[in-house]
């Protein structure tokens, strides 16, 4: 139902959420409802052009930059739950020529795009949050939200408001994790060092739950956290704020999770 | 120096695996970064002044000849003599001219990266000409036979037990582990140098346009004794490092330190102009300026402008989390770390640089930090444009890239995609939530897991709940 | 030759030819008003906070800062403190505040007004200014105070007079024109505490190839 009070959001999905963890793009729908949105998913969106774009491949990145505007063309916000996907959106412009038309649209499109803990805190002032998390938890900065779009406070605004969960701070939060898209494929060891270096700190922090705003940094942390054995679960925000730690986290399956809450 | 740039990754191996590098490359993790992050909470206005800088530098930039010939001018008015090279080879050969005419056979120096750039060590040893080093950093690598792999810090790679191995060598003395006690030994060592040398070289920090000076910033005092005492001081400088005024120095000299050490302003910022005047008692009585160009003034105009702002304070590299994990030797040449990445392909040529500017993740901490504003990220991902367009791209990235954006661009076949990678990688996990050995993944699951999708697709689930919600409205209606 | 390629390439990449004349006059002009850049609050601050801002640094950086009373006191504090640190030579330098002094009771410090050389332990020169913001003394190079003394010896003594503290950097190079007609001298030497070097495992260690030890003999004039 559209009323004149209740903007009408696009959720952008992006690839990893979709192909991973799609509870992730629900519970920003959920909260996005909960702020009073109407939310709809256009069909034809696919992958916001990152790594075409980091590639120095433009002509690609700027034919998926067209799709994208299109597939988001007349709502009045664009949300998702990656700082990083929609930094890319914020980068369109950049593809096209100031007097080419594409560029005003793109300019467009950037003004209405905004990353899920940004939009909640800065746009829509969220203000029925009711959700709970018993344990400690720790967040990690992802780089783009944090240096392309500013986003620091904002998730720590809205984790602060989740009943009994206590945020304990890890060392270097800012700190890239070394996912870096294509770069984890490229310079792997380094990839793995860096990777390396952070889940000491996550596990230094004594939390028991990290959490962060990006998926593709969230595999990468999560993916190390498993294969060297820390007991540290892996979530995204939103699934904290909609309180879903009934699922399964990220890289855990989900049977042992389920046996683990029999236990519990 | 010879170019390594295209060992990259094979560098950079070697690097993750040397306990002894990673122990150094620790000290520096633990120290600039908080020095700096210290200095900049003590400087309220330090972001203004990295606007101002950062405008300035673009004025100066697109003034740049002006500047440089009333740099010019004002130096030969004060006596001194300014030599213009194009290219490093005419550095050298321009500085060996000015070695010969004074009969020089020892000289020392000062710290400069513009004279690694251009091999100058190299070839006044091959003109039988001797170069000391006398900054402790670099002194040691000369002993050692061995490169800076920091712009500001050079031996930053080495540990306590190198330098004494070399001292204990060079100097045959007993051996020490006391940092105090080797830097007394080297300064015993230098001081006959100093005081021998005929020529002394040092680089310079900036220009200053207004009254035809030179500056360098330093904290041991080597650069002064080196220009002070030989009768001919050479300064080899960049065509970028002018300056207007002293005023405007001053701008970039409350930055640089700040950024670059977290001091709050370094131990000796020395000012020279021409040389000695009639009456004074000591200073050298030839001064020259040589202006290397070198394939900056490339830069102007071009997408990489903007690199011509660097200061060359070593933030970059500081904070870089590559550059931490695989130091400054690993870059292949005389810049390392982010600026380096930039800077590099544009001097070397990208075909033998390609692999720097995509060794990053795009962080942003190198932009975060800079004292000039140097889009660095942007600039790196400029030059892989540009490898693109090349065709440097290794294939297989090329062709991935291709089939992927083949797909981005068409939603249907892409969901469908999507779809079938979903369950694929779902059921190549079983029930572990997680692969451990993917193929053609090695690259991620040789050290990390490779987290299971968790369902199906989100789009799948959406549209079914879509589809369920229509059929309840539809039957509701009913 | 190069000069011209040079500048020619810089010219092509800025898209013109020689400057036009506005661009000249906007460089004039730069060049002639010396605007100051932005100038932080720190140092804007009445004459005697600056002189306590100016302490507080120059000991931050790791000066030895004493303060006196008067100039006559210098030749007695100056030798005490080469006394104490076993040290019986001074090289001197030969402005006019330090050829003035009267060093009645110190005949156990050999003096000598010359350049400085190798092995040299100690020399005493005045200053031109001292800059509160960060501590920093500056000196120049004139025949009556040779460069050397400010580097070769292992311990530097300077001569700074309260009246001599400034705010900020830009308020000495506005003195050093006013005082040398606009014409640079060879060399202008900021100083900011003693020699120092982190090379040798990032380990901050004092005396590197300058002084280990710069002592301000402040006089409140």
């Amino acid at each position: 139902m559209h009323t004149p009070s209740s903007p009408r959001v696009a959720l952008f999905v992006t690839c990893l959420v979709d192909l991973y963890r799609p509870e992730i793009g629900f519970a920003t729908v959920k909260l996005l409802e909960q702020a009073g949105c109407d939310v709809e998913v256009p069909e034809t969106q696919t992958c916001c052009g990152q790594p075409a774009f980091n590639s120095g491949d433009n002509r690609s990145a700027r034919d998926i930059a067209i799709r994208t505007i299109e597939a988001f063309d007349g709502y009045e916000y664009v949300v998702g739950p990656s700082g990083s996907c929609i930094g890319m959106l914020h980068h369109y412009p950049e593809l096209f020529e100031t007097s080419d038309p594409w560029h005003r649209r793109a300019q467009d499109l950037k003004a209405r795009a905004f990353e899920i803990s940004s939009f909640l805190v800065d746009v829509v002032g969220l203000d029925n949050l009711a959700a709970s998390f018993h344990g400690s938890v720790t967040y990690h900065d992802s780089c783009s939200g944090l240096r392309e779009l500013g986003i620091k406070a904002q998730p720590r605004a809205l984790l602060a408001r989740v009943e009994g969960l206590e945020l304990k701070e890890m060392k270097e939060s800012e700190t890239c994790c070394g996912f870096g898209g294509t770069f984890c494929v490229k310079y792997p060891d380094i990839s793995n060092r860096m990777v390396g270096n952070k889940t000491a700190n996550i596990a230094a922090s004594g939390a028991r739950t990290l959490v962060g705003g990006d998926l593709g940094c969230l595999l990468n942390m999560a993916g190390k956290l498993k294969r060297e054995g820390h007991d540290v679960e892996t979530r995204h925000l939103v699934e904290i704020l909609t309180g879903c730690s009934d699922t399964a986290a990220i890289a855990e399956p989900a049977d042992d999770r389920t046996r683990l809450a029999r236990q519990l | 120096m010879q170019i390594n740039s295209p060992r990259f990754k094979e560098r950079a191996h070697q690097a993750l695996d040397d306990a002894n590098l990673q122990r150094a490359l620790g000290n520096l993790k633990a120290g600039f970064p908080q020095k700096r992050a210290q200095a900049v909470a003590c400087m309220p206005e330090f972001d203004d002044l990295r606007d101002q800088a950062r405008d300035l530098k673009n004025h100066i930039l697109e003034h740049l000849d002006l500047y440089l010939e009333q740099f010019e001018s004002k130096v030969v008015e004060n006596g001194g003599q300014v030599h213009w090279c194009r290219t490093g080879d005419d550095a050298c050969q321009t500085i060996l001219d000015i070695c010969r005419a004074v009969d020089a056979k020892t000289v020392t120096k000062g710290k400069s990266m513009v004279s690694e750039e251009i091999n100058l060590n190299a070839f006044l040893e091959a003109n039988r000409i001797q170069p000391v080093e006398t900054d402790l950093g670099e002194y040691i690598l000369q002993l050692r036979g061995d490169h800076p792999s920091h712009i500001i810090a050079p031996a930053i790679h080495l540990n306590l037990e190198d330098v004494s191995d070399a001292f204990h060598r060079h100097h045959r003395r007993p051996k020490s582990d006391d940092p105090a006690v080797l830097m007394r030994e080297a300064r015993e060592m230098l001081r006959k140098q100093f005081v021998a040398a005929d020529v002394g070289i040092t680089g310079a920090n900036f220009l200053v346009a207004e009254t035809g000076s030179t500056i360098i910033v330093t904290n041991e005092g080597n650069g002064d004794l080196t220009q002070t005492l030989p009768k001919t001081h050479i300064v080899i400088t960049s065509i970028e490092k002018v300056v207007p005024t002293l005023e405007d120095m001053t701008l970039f000299l409350r930055l640089l330190t700040r950024s670059a050490t977290g001091q709050e302003f370094s131990v000796y910022n020395t000012l020279s102009t021409g040389p000695r005047r009639p009456g004074d008692l000591d200073g050298p009585e030839n001064f020259h300026v040589v202006l290397v160009d070198n394939g900056r003034s490339d830069m102007i105009g071009s997408q990489f402008q903007e690199m011509l702002r660097c200061i060359r304070c070593s933030a970059c590299m500081n904070h870089c989390p590559v550059y931490g994990a695989v130091g400054g030797h690993s870059y292949g040449w005389v810049y390392p770390g982010p600026m380096g990445s930039v800077l590099t392909p544009q001097l070397v040529g990208i075909e033998q640089a390609a692999l720097l500017p995509n060794a990053s993740t795009f962080c942003g901490k190198c932009e975060e930090v800079c004292p000039v504003r140097i889009p660095l990220p942007k600039l790196m991902r400029h030059w892989r444009e540009k490898e693109f367009e090349k065709h440097l791209t290794p294939r297989a990235a090329r062709y991935g890239l291709g089939g992927w954006s083949f797909f981005a661009r068409r939603p249907r076949l892409y969901r469908l995609l999507s779809r079938v990678a979903n369950r694929a990688l779902r059921t190549l996990a079983g029930s572990k939530g997680r692969i451990h050995r993917l193929p053609l993944a090695g690259g991620w699951t040789d050290w990390r897991d490779m987290p299971a999708p968790s369902g199906r697709t989100f789009m799948q689930q959406w549209n079914e709940k879509k589809a369920g919600e229509t059929a309840v409205s539809r039957e509701k209606k009913a | 030759m190069s000069k011209a390629e040079i500048l020619g390439n810089v010219r092509r990449g800025l898209k013109r030819g020689e400057a036009s004349d506005a661009q000249r006059q906007v460089v004039r002009q730069r060049l002639e008003n010396r605007r100051a850049n932005l100038i932080p609050a720190r140092a804007q601050l009445p004459v005697s906070g600056q002189v306590e801002l100016f302490k507080t640094m120059a000991r931050e950086a790791a000066a030895d800062l004493i303060e006196l009373n008067t100039m006559d006191e210098v030749p007695a504090v100056a030798a005490e403190w080469l006394r104490h640190h076993h040290i019986e030579e001074l090289v001197c330098a030969n402005d006019e505040i330090v050829a003035t002094l009267d060093w009645a009771g110190t005949a156990d410090i050999r003096r000598e007004t010359r350049v400085a050389r190798a092995g040299d332990l100690a020399s005493l020169t005045s200053c031109f200014a001292g800059i509160a913001e960060t501590g920093t003394l500056m000196l120049y190079s004139q025949p009556e105070s040779p460069t050397t003394l400010n580097f070769l010896p292992d311990n530097h003594l300077v001569i700074l007079r309260r009246s001599q503290i400034v705010g900020v950097y830009e308020d000495a190079w506005q003195l050093l024109r006013d005082a040398t007609g606009g014409k640079m001298p060879r060399t202008v030497n900021m100083i900011t505490g003693p020699s120092r070097s982190a090379d040798i495992e990032q380990k901050l260690q004092m005396g590197a190839h300058g002084p280990r030890t710069l002592v301000i003999l402040l006089v409140n004039d």
